[in-house]
């Protein structure tokens, strides 16, 4: 069963690796966005200093449903996911291996990106290191989530708007718990509470999500 | 609903009653037959006729709008997990991925299917199905008739009971044409059971089941 | 009682005797608001902080409760199409969307008109609106969702998929808003919810919220009823009954 999982992990990350030209066009999605809001807003630093958790967290929805679209699209087309639905192996734990795959490539990246956008928007230290945490916990749980649209829209043409307006508001409790807690850890306050929150919803979605989507799948690719 | 045919359901794939419709047709509906070991079904009908949705329903990827496709007696859509490890599906797209190599696509096919890899094994496959010299090339180099070789190489590789095959024969040269005739047959002598569909009048020597979706 | 849901499963006999329900609960409806709209609009007293514009309530609460109730409902029958693949729970999913959308709409509305007068603004991030808002969200995914697949069944299956895990996500959503709105406005007066009602006011309200349930509940076996004959209409049933119409 595990075989299975770890081969499947291993080839998504093998075609991303052979596609490696495509892996910064979300991070530099996510930087763009970023760098909009001192142009749109204001430069001023006690301003971008109060929005920037917000405007990094926003960006990284973002960036996180605009690398998601692809999760299945290539392997609808070929007619790998096909195969993977006539796995005798659980086809959650399948769909698992591929969200995995797909959030170190793109998730783990704008980990490493995010403390420098925190220094653009001119945050303070502690603040960068609560949206670290944040990220860390946070961004699975966008690529969870977030396969669950792709799924859901795998067949059809023009899936891409429908995904967001499927997906956003599925976001927004991560959106609110995650933009507090670098707040209050901007303002020296502990952020426990919004950190666990978090932990929790990770610990739902990952028990839930790869059911509703391996549910999804087969009802896309029917 | 009317009670099956206890006939039917002795064989190991039995279709009970299948209705399919898609979108607004109705594209065939009270179909019945049932497939034996040894067995070929082949499927004619005009094109829209709904070959390929019925071999989608026979593969479990798709619901009928009513009706059951029975694997030894149980409905394959309760009892996926014992369904899918005896059968494999050739489709319209074969399920190659262009940037892996043919071996690299069957070691994933095998990892699926929870086979061990058997380097040696695979290798003589691919030159069982032709593709020697081309098994680590990335598909993508590779011709839509050699695209579709690697997928026969992997009905191959995994030993499964039932061969579901929409147009095997399409994209294929003489010899193409030749190997898959040769890979039915014997599939069919060792007890396998195949459903295809197919254009061209399949000449394949065997027990073979003619179905005509057209007829209605 | 088994056995009579069981044979209302079957499209023909719940066409047949929905027909016979749906004049009844018609009538209900209208009398239920008639009497609602009564006691809550001429006989309940003004309050003695809001004056008479409190009575929007009437209409705003009601409706938000059917908002939340509808989806709560819509779930309930994706989870029971999809685990018994039953066709009508599907029929009652998709004939729901619109009217839950719309329950919705409304108390969105009515909160926002009630807010000009208390707040001083159409609109304030008040946590009970902003689920509201959201919820709404989720119902226009629903039905883009539907609206997007060909296949009927299969859009019906994937928007049932939607809806569960909307359900999972509500309460969640639901105390993050709350949450987040205490965070940031302070403990505000929501004047939406109070603590005690006057039995002169609960006695409409709850006839309201009746009067909403009955017409949602007409409403929805209406569309039902169309979307089963629209379904079935290659069914032997459905020519007979449609023949024999044409004949008279």
């Amino acid at each position: 069963m595990f075989q299975a999982f770890k081969a499947l992990m291993k080839r998504d990350l093998l075609l991303a690796f052979r596609h490696r030209g495509e892996l910064a066009n979300p991070l530099l999605f996510f930087f763009m966005i970023v760098t909009l809001f001192p142009l749109g807003v204001s430069p001023e630093v006690t301003l971008l200093r109060k929005i920037a958790p917000g405007v990094i967290w926003i960006a990284a929805l973002l960036a996180a449903l605009f690398s998601l679209e692809n999760l299945f699209r290539s392997d609808f087309e070929d007619g790998a996911l096909e195969q993977m639905l006539l796995s005798p192996q659980p086809l959650s734990l399948l769909v698992l291996a591929k969200v995995l795959a797909h959030w170190l490539v793109s998730g783990l990246p704008m980990l490493l990106l995010a403390p420098l956008l925190g220094l653009l928007l001119a945050m303070p230290e502690p603040a960068i290191a609560a949206l670290e945490l944040t990220l860390a916990i946070g961004t699975p749980l966008l690529s969870l989530i977030g396969a669950i649209g792709v799924a859901l829209t795998v067949g059809l043409r023009r899936g891409g708007v429908l995904l967001t307006l499927l997906i956003m508001p599925l976001y927004i409790p991560v959106l609110i718990f995650a933009t507090n807690a670098v707040t209050a850890a901007a303002a020296g306050m502990p952020i426990a509470g919004q950190i666990y929150f978090l932990a929790s919803l990770l610990v739902l979605a990952l028990t839930l999500a790869p059911l509703a989507i391996a549910a999804a799948l087969r009802i896309s690719v029917s | 609903m009317p009670s099956p045919n206890p006939t039917l359901i002795n064989a190991p794939l039995a279709v009970v009653d299948l209705e399919c419709i898609r979108g607004d047709n109705l594209l065939f509906s009270g179909l019945n037959f049932s497939l034996r070991e040894g067995q070929l079904m082949q499927i004619e009908g005009a094109n829209g006729s709904g070959k390929t949705s019925l071999l989608r329903i026979l593969a479990g990827l798709s619901r009928s709008s009513e009706g059951q496709v029975l694997w030894e007696g149980e409905d394959i859509l309760k009892h996926r997990t014992a369904y899918f490890s005896q059968v494999a599906y050739l489709g319209h797209t074969l399920g190659v991925k262009s940037d892996l190599s043919p071996v690299e696509n069957l070691k994933i096919s095998l990892a699926l299917a929870n086979i061990r890899f058997d380097e040696e094994a695979v290798y003589r496959v691919l030159e069982q199905t032709g593709l020697a010299g081309k098994e680590d090339m990335p598909a993508r180099s590779l011709s839509a008739g050699q695209k579709q070789r690697v997928a026969l190489a992997r009905l191959l590789v995994c030993p499964a009971k039932l061969w579901i095959m929409d147009e095997p024969f399409t994209a294929l040269d003489v010899s193409g044409v030749g190997l898959v005739r040769e890979l039915l047959e014997g599939h069919l002598q060792r007890g396998g059971m195949a459903v295809l569909t197919s254009h061209q009048a399949v000449e394949v020597r065997g027990n073979i089941v003619r179905v005509n979706l057209s007829d209605g | 009682m088994w056995q009579f849901l069981h044979k209302l499963a079957s499209p023909r006999y719940f066409y047949d005797i929905t027909g016979k329900w749906i004049p009844w609960l018609g009538g209900l409806t209208v009398m239920t608001l008639l009497a609602g709209l009564y006691y809550g609009l001429l006989k309940a007293p003004p309050d003695y902080q809001q004056g008479e514009s409190y009575r929007i309530m009437f209409i705003h609460v009601p409706a938000a409760w059917m908002s939340m109730f509808i989806y709560v409902l819509m779930a309930f029958w994706s989870g029971i199409n999809l685990i018994w693949n039953i066709k009508l729970a599907d029929v009652m999913t998709v004939s729901s969307a619109t009217l839950g959308a719309s329950f919705t709409f409304l108390a969105l509305m009515t909160g926002s008109l009630w807010g000009k007068p208390m707040w001083g603004a159409w609109w304030v991030w008040d946590a009970r609106l902003t689920s509201e808002l959201i919820l709404l969200f989720l119902y226009l995914g629903y039905i883009a969702l539907v609206a997007a697949i060909e296949d009927r069944r299969t859009a019906a299956r994937a928007g049932g998929v939607l809806i569960l895990v909307g359900v999972v996500n509500i309460p969640i959503i639901h105390y993050s808003v709350e949450w987040w709105n205490t965070l940031h406005q302070g403990p505000t007066v929501t004047k939406l919810d109070k603590p005690s009602i006057h039995l002169s006011m609960l006695i409409p309200l709850l006839i309201m919220a009746v009067s909403f349930k009955l017409y949602y509940l007409t409403v929805v076996l209406m569309r039902a009823r169309a979307e089963v004959l629209d379904r079935e209409r290659r069914s032997a049933w459905v020519r007979e009954l449609f023949g024999a119409k044409l004949a008279n």
